[in-house]
């Protein structure tokens, strides 16, 4: 009963969070270009697939990945070995970076381009090379930023120092990094917080500031996702001086 | 056939994403910490849930709004060129097309939605979900229509970033300091599964069709506004948020 309570409401929140914009696709489409729908009605199924998996994936948060990242976050500070932390910090960022689809994309489009304006030689095993050079660089700066991040958390270190020296390294290396990796880096660090990775994250930091004394579950729980999009920039500039 | 078939196979492809991050999290449980799972039946449901539920999301996007969204975008680009004379003011509609893309994307983002979710339980309610996910839906809102208004004029990427940067580090200093780690953290949740794939093709549509414009250097510009002015955006809400209590105080 109380699960069908839970699913209703998210289904109700998935009609609301949709709302926008199906409004401003059905408004361009008939309003601005004027143009009639092309098949309406798998349109219909488009839509109505999408509201019930928001809402499963609402529900599935609350019941699945929040509370399993919290208890291991608990847990971990409770049994206070560092070591075993940060090795299971450093896995989940990596981990769950290394496989996700949208980076494969990225850095195989980037070792294509790199390719073709003479970066690395123009052949098929050295592109592979090349695309899988730049995917274990970006994952393993994401389970970095989860270290330093959780490191963090742990000493209470303020966040905005962290970052802000992370963004000044970001655009000195944009001046001697060659020219052909910089927009691939920069993209690199937008495309690594997939929607498994983030709740996950999140749940992991805010779990761990709200069992540690002395730490506020808001100012010191957020964060990990900032780190995890910033180190990846720098990684990957760092692997591009380092190949060339 | 596409609709028996299309399902299995992005449930296959979510499966490869939540799969092993279940595995990691058993693993630690039981190897490392020793405990059992709690309530391991439930949690196991709710990661089916969330495999389920992406797999439908996905699927149901790619079904019902990326294919229109897509078109829609290049043919605005190519629509605002064919228009007329090629001043920046001819894009207007793409302008608001981009303005509107950027907010109602964000607004259906489900990790926004994860994270706005977190924040407010671990304010205990002193931040909003919904006022928090306004907020960072205005930022990309902003953000994308002033990115493709630099696609369509030619001005410089760096510019706009190094004085976006500056902005965050003045208001990182003057803003209430519980919100500046939230406000980072959205920068970098912003650009996921819904935003990027139509905005992608509206940076690609305009940079192709704008005379002078190659869509390798000035395609990927977007997300990188997508990711700054939330920040931006946020923290304003929160200083906002903080003037109005102190003049309420007085």
């Amino acid at each position: 009963m109380q699960f069908a309570a839970a699913l209703g409401k998210a289904l109700l929140g998935a009609c609301r969070d949709l709302a926008p914009i199906v409004l401003v696709i059905a408004v361009f489409q008939l309003l601005v270009l004027q143009q009639p729908f092309p098949e309406f009605a798998s349109i219909l199924i488009g839509l109505a697939l999408v509201v019930v998996g928001l809402a499963f994936f609402v529900v599935g948060l609350d019941i699945g990945l929040f509370p399993l990242g919290e208890a291991l976050a608990e847990e971990f500070a409770r049994k206070g070995s560092l070591f075993w932390l940060l090795l299971f910090a450093f896995t989940l960022g990596a981990g769950t970076t290394v496989a996700e689809p949208a980076l494969i994309a990225v850095t195989r489009e980037g070792a294509i381009a790199a390719a073709e304006s003479g970066l690395i030689n123009n052949l098929p095993e050295a592109i592979d090379r090349y695309a899988l050079g730049v995917r274990l660089t970006v994952a393993l700066s994401v389970g970095a930023a989860i270290v330093v991040g959780v490191l963090r958390i742990l000493r209470g270190w303020p966040l905005p120092v962290l970052i802000v020296s992370g963004y000044v390294l970001v655009m000195v290396m944009t001046l001697f990094a060659p020219e052909g990796i910089v927009g691939l880096a920069y993209d690199s660090g937008g495309v690594t917080t997939s929607t498994v990775t983030v709740p996950l994250v999140t749940a992991l930091g805010v779990g761990l500031a709200r069992t540690i004394r002395g730490r506020d579950p808001v100012t010191d729980g957020f964060g990990l996702i900032a780190l995890a999009s910033l180190t990846p920039m720098i990684f990957v500039m760092l692997f591009g001086l380092l190949v060339h | 056939m596409d609709i028996i078939f299309d399902p299995l196979r992005l449930l296959l492809a979510t499966a490869k994403d939540v799969v092993p991050v279940l595995l990691l999290l058993v693993l630690f449980q039981t190897l490392v910490l020793k405990r059992p799972i709690p309530r391991p039946g439930r949690i196991i449901f709710g990661f089916c849930l969330v495999l389920v539920g992406m797999a439908c999301f996905l699927g149901g996007l790619d079904l019902a709004l990326f294919p229109l969204g897509r078109s829609m975008a290049i043919l605005l680009a190519e629509g605002a060129r064919s228009g007329g004379a090629d001043t920046w003011a001819s894009y207007g509609w793409v302008y608001l097309f981009a303005l509107l893309v950027g907010f109602s994307t964000t607004i259906a983002e489900p990790s926004l939605i994860a994270v706005a979710h977190k924040a407010e339980e671990a304010s205990r309610h002193s931040i909003s979900a919904w006022g928090l996910r306004l907020a960072v839906a205005i930022g990309v809102a902003v953000g994308i229509a002033l990115g493709t208004f630099r696609i369509v004029s030619g001005t410089p990427l760096y510019l706009y970033i190094m004085v976006g940067y500056v902005v965050v580090a003045v208001q990182t200093v003057l803003a209430p300091k519980m919100i500046v780690p939230l406000a980072y953290d959205s920068g970098g949740v912003t650009t996921s599964t819904v935003t990027v794939p139509l905005v992608a093709a509206l940076g690609l549509g305009l940079a192709s069709n704008v005379p002078g414009r190659s869509p390798a250097l000035d395609g990927f510009g977007l997300i990188a506004f997508a990711s700054l002015f939330p920040i931006i955006s946020v923290l304003g809400y929160a200083q906002l948020a903080q003037f109005k209590a102190r003049r309420r105080h007085r």
